[in-house]
Parts: structure tokens; sequence; C-alpha cells
């Protein structure tokens, strides 16, 4: 157990908490998603990362090797990046819905407004 | 690739945000071909850099492209990040060492995808193999959670569009 073996890990765990800090740290709805994109890049790497065998190829059967690496996680992977990009539109036509409401993506703005409502309605009644 | 995500943590233009998340995600398809992981490469360089750019760009054009400014030092996101930063390091201590053939993942089920896959299924690639013929459920999930999706983001878009009409009347 050495720092050579589990560099990768220390890649992933970064790019993981710099994901997770934009989302949580960031006001604005579009960084947020970004933030939430480069948080599940941090998880490809975290399953392609195990799955290659150093000397192996691409799991592409071929009768010159003999070595491949792990295709598992490559097909996991395949389906989190198509979903990973579906659930990115739909974030985005939030943003972008929430935009024609409260014509502001800040969320300090919209928690303002929200608790301006409150308050009208209160005086309303 | 750490040093565009911190650039981009930083930045407050929306526009050069967009565009370091495509960088970033070109960067990520390379490392993912020095994997081994040729077909992830592909589906990330076209679906993180080219799809999600274009969405992401699109999404600017109808909101503003600058953030505002943060109220307050972000000490308490930066002290959540730091522990789990603790726990991940804890965790991943555990796991076995990079490219060790004797892990777990290496010796469960993949040996009999690539020994009989070839036989069964008669595709060479064993990705495209695993992904049609032995999860072909898993793949028909995932194109109904696109279909969803897409479902979703019309039914939002649309609903605008009448609102804009009625307001326009």
């Amino acid at each position: 157990m050495s720092i050579g073996t589990h560099f990768s890990y220390a890649v992933t765990v970064f790019l993981m908490v710099a994901g997770l800090f934009i989302v949580i740290a960031r006001g604005n709805l579009i960084k947020k998603l970004v933030g939430l994109a480069i948080f599940q890049t941090s998880v490809y790497l975290l399953y392609i990362v195990p799955g290659k065998l150093i000397g192996g190829t691409a799991p592409i059967l071929d009768d010159r090797f003999k070595l491949y690496s792990n295709p598992l996680p490559h097909v996991l992977i395949l389906t989190a990046i198509v979903v990973g990009v579906a659930t990115l539109a739909l974030g985005l036509a939030l943003a972008v819905r929430i935009r024609e409401a409260y014509d502001t993506i800040e969320e300090d703005d919209i928690l303002a407004r929200d608790v301006d409502d409150c308050g009208a309605d209160r005086q309303g009644k | 690739m750490a040093i565009a995500v911190v650039v981009l943590a930083r930045s407050r233009n929306l526009f050069a945000v967009v565009v370091l998340m495509g960088i970033y995600s070109f960067l990520m398809a390379t490392v993912l071909v020095a994997l081994d992981a040729v077909d992830v490469a592909m589906t990330e360089a076209s679906v993180g850099a080219g799809i999600s750019t274009v969405l992401l760009l699109g999404a600017l054009h109808l909101c503003k492209s600058e953030e505002a400014k943060p109220l307050r030092k972000p000490w308490l996101p930066l002290a959540v990040s730091a522990s789990i930063v603790g726990m991940l390091v804890f965790g991943a201590l555990g796991l076995p060492a990079f490219s060790d053939p004797t892990a777990p993942m290496h010796t469960h089920v993949v040996p009999r995808y690539l020994n009989d896959a070839m036989r069964e299924t008669g595709v060479p690639n064993v990705v495209t193999a695993v992904l049609a013929s032995y999860r072909g459920y898993d793949t028909l999930g995932e194109t109904t959670v696109v279909f969803t999706a897409g479902i979703g983001v019309i039914a939002l878009l649309r609903r605008r569009r009448n609102t804009k009409q009625e307001t326009a009347k």
C-alpha cells in the first residue's frame, strides 16, 4: 500500500469533492449543474480505473492479444454517461423554467423572492 | 484536468465555465483511452464534450451569462468537502491496488465474458456483446430513462411557449 498504487483514487477523490463543492457553494443553478457533471465524471473514473490491467488492451477479442482490460465497468459507464446527459438536459430545462418564473437563476435571489411572496400572502389574508 | 476544475470553480463568467467544461470532457476522454476504455472515451467525447456543451450553451442563451458575487465566504461547504475527503481517502485505502489482477472485479464474472462472448454472441467487441446481449434489459431501461427525460424537457419548454402566447394575447 503506497502512494503509487493508490494515486488514481486520489485523483478520483479530488474531482469528486471539487464537483460536490461547486454544487454546495455556488448559488447559480447552471454552475451547480456543471458541478454535478464533474461529480459524475469522477464516478466514471472510479469505475474505469480499477478495470485497467497494465499490459492489457481494449476488450476487443483478437488472437494476437491475451490480456484484456475489464469490459464490465465500461458497459456500466456507457449507460451512466447517457443517463447523465439526460439528467443534465432535464436540469437545464428546469433552470430555464425557473428563470421564466423568477427572472433569475441565483439561488439566493429565488429564496428572497419566495420569502417576499410568503410575507405578501400573509398580509393579504 | 485538476487545473481546469479549479479555474472552473472560481470563474464567474458562465460562458468560460461552459468552454472549460468542454475542455475537461475532452481531457477525460483522453484519460479513458489511456485506460483502455475506447468505447467509453468515444461516448464521452461525443456526448460529454459535444451534446452537453450544446445544451449548456442553449441554456445560457436563455439565461444571463454572468454569475452573481457570492454573499458569504464558503466556509461551511469547504468544511463539509474536507471532511468528505477524509472519509473517501480512508475508504480508498481499503481498495485493491491499481492494476491488481487478483482484485475481485477481475475474477468474478468477467473471465466468462472474455472467454465465451465470441462463441455465444459472435461479436468480437466484448463491451458491445455485454451491452446488447448479456445486459440487454439494462440498455432497454436506459433508453426508457432517456425517453422520459426527453418528454420532461418537452413538457417544461412547451409550457413556456404557451404562457408566452397568452401574455402576447
